[in-house]
């Protein structure tokens, strides 16, 4: 968006609460790569330099690639300043920081869709004796006591955490709810090459049927695997992991609860994936691509054993350490314009947030499926950057207080 | 999905329940249900229950008739079988509630149905329920419904209408996830 507003002349300020790349450098696991190939990561005016463009990048490598950029673009970004309100003005908006107050006529907000773990209500009954992480926290085996542990969500963040720790010797219970499974690479190709050819990454808000649906479904089980493996449930449960149901309750004798309902879930993800594929079968044979790739191959089912475990007991010690992989949400408690809707979302149509001149980049299928992509940023921040330069050159507009 | 323009017919008033949707989205007071039975003792394990009143969309409603049930235990329990069983109960509870979201499902997506049978079977350990053996629940062990559906669509997309059933059915909810459930004499 910086670079875009440039592009524009629009004279701007990012405010960054630690150093460029922050989350990532603090809140993100040891062994994270990207699920999306390096090729992918593609800003405006800046890709791929190296010479892995199949691979993924790794934490560090990924930080690197932002602070380049934010050096290359000579973003004006202020480090270390935290925002601890923003408010309405009669011209604009006043944003306070922990260094001093800005007042500007418009605002971005790009502090992501992922400030806060989420976890279930019920967590404060698990016993005393079992530390719970979550995937925010979460670093590496290393940092858990020895004996089993309990990972609940088996999304992206839940299914690699589960392999790593389970290749660590510490044996894992995977509570499954809903989620979205996809092979790594399909007839040859990465699925997210796949994707971006077929234009399902690039797939609009507002051709969606059920946007609001379509924003609340769970990341796509993909990881960066460095041999370009699938890291599905059949794969976990190969190497031992064993699978229960969501996590649907804990009971006050610290009795976990898991939901009966895990061979629904896994037969969903497999009909989900089923469609996928449909959709990316149809898009070669459409575009010449069935003779230089390999044939349509499904994975096989997800094995879900005869009768998965409905409870397991925390106080038995079998478990030693719960991780919530159970979602992400914003922080918007210091966002003080009334844009926020009963569960806490900024009000928005397709970035362009409900009052007057402010914007929104990185939320989940904000304007397009990539939207919470690195590489969807560009295409986001080009057109959100022409309607604020329109605005600004609109006539003042002076709100009430 | 099927061709859009042949005209589906399943029976269900999709285009109502959408619309409901819609209007609940916005005032969520109204989506607040109560569903309600009376059950009265007749003589041994015989009841009769009634269902007449149900609480929704703010304000008190009435079923066309009351509906009317009688359970028993059967006579191998040393009982009298004036009706099907509580546990049968809940089964019929949920093949129902699966096979309304079946055709519901197969409506919204356009799919003509022809013939949708359901058989639905539970296993129980009755030392259970007879105190025999405290680590055997009083109930199921396992419950499997299997479905036979004669349907204008491909397999893929008639488990694929199976599958959204059971995410969307309520008593499937109620029967894989716990429920509190309060018990109080007057």
């Amino acid at each position: 968006m910086s670079r875009c507003l440039a592009d524009r002349s629009i004279d701007h300020v990012l405010l960054e609460r630690g150093e460029v790349a922050h989350t990532w450098r603090t809140e993100r696991w040891d062994s994270l790569r990207l699920l999306t190939p390096n090729w992918q990561s593609r800003l405006p005016g800046f890709g791929y330099q190296g010479n892995d463009p199949d691979g993924y990048r790794t934490l560090p490598e990924v930080v690197d690639f932002i602070a380049g950029y934010a050096k290359a673009i000579g973003a004006p970004v202020q480090t270390h300043t935290t925002v601890t309100a923003v408010r309405r003005t009669e011209t604009g908006y006043l944003v306070r920081t922990d260094r001093g107050d800005w007042l500007c006529r418009t605002v971005v907000l790009a502090s992501g869709a992922c400030n806060i773990a989420s976890f279930p209500a019920f967590a404060d009954r698990v016993p005393r004796s079992i530390a719970t992480l979550t995937s925010k926290e979460y670093r590496n085996p290393g940092q858990l006591a020895d004996g089993g542990v309990l990972v609940v969500g088996a999304s992206s963040s839940g299914t690699q955490i589960a392999n790593e720790i389970h290749r660590s010797g510490r044996p894992v219970v995977l509570a499954v709810g809903e989620h979205i499974r996809a092979p790594r690479v399909y007839r040859g190709k990465d699925l997210e090459w796949w994707m971006d050819a077929a234009g399902v990454l690039d797939e609009r808000y507002d051709a969606v049927d059920d946007i609001a649906r379509a924003r609340r479904v769970p990341s796509l089980q993909l990881a960066g695997t460095p041999d370009r493996s699938t890291l599905d449930l059949n794969a976990l449960s190969g190497i031992g992991v064993r699978l229960a149901g969501r996590l649907a309750g804990i009971t006050a004798d610290g009795k976990a609860q898991f939901a009966g309902s895990l061979r629904n879930m896994c037969a969903l993800a497999d009909l989900k994936m089923g469609r996928l594929l449909d959709l990316v079968d149809e898009w070669a044979h459409a575009n010449g691509l069935d003779d230089p790739t390999e044939p349509p191959l499904r994975l096989p089912p997800t094995l879900v054993e005869a009768t998965p475990p409905l409870g397991l007991d925390l106080t038995s010690g079998e478990i030693k350490t719960i991780i919530w992989a159970t979602g992400y949400r914003p922080d918007y408690s210091w966002l003080e314009v009334p844009v926020l809707d009963r569960k806490g979302m900024v009000c928005h149509d397709g970035g362009i947030v409900a009052s007057p001149g402010v914007y929104l980049m990185g939320a989940v299928f904000m304007r397009r499926r990539k939207s919470t992509l690195i590489d969807g940023a560009g295409d986001d921040a080009r057109e959100l950057s022409a309607h604020l330069e329109s605005y600004l050159a609109g006539p003042a507009l002076r709100m009430r207080a | 999905m099927a061709d859009t323009n042949k005209a589906v017919n399943n029976g269900v008033n999709v285009e109502a329940l959408i619309a409901a949707r819609e209007a609940l989205s916005k005032a969520p007071q109204a989506a607040q249900f109560k569903w309600r039975a009376a059950c009265e003792w007749k003589d041994g394990t015989h009841s009769h229950s009634t269902v007449e009143g149900f609480y929704g969309l703010g304000q008190e409603q009435a079923h066309k008739t009351t509906f009317k049930f009688d359970a028993d235990h059967p006579e191998i329990f040393a009982a009298a079988d004036k009706g099907a069983t509580p546990v049968e109960y809940v089964l019929v509870g949920l093949a129902s509630c699966l096979t309304a979201g079946i055709a519901a499902v197969a409506q919204y997506r356009n799919i003509q149905l022809r013939s949708v049978k359901a058989t639905i079977e539970g296993d129980m350990d009755i030392q259970g329920i007879l105190g025999i053996d405290s680590d055997i629940r009083n109930g199921f062990g396992g419950i499997k419904v299997t479905y036979d559906i004669d349907a204008d669509a491909k397999r893929e997309d008639i488990e694929a209408l199976v599958a959204q059933s059971q995410k969307r059915s309520a008593v499937y909810d109620i029967v894989t996830n716990p429920t509190n459930v309060t018990v109080v004499v007057s």
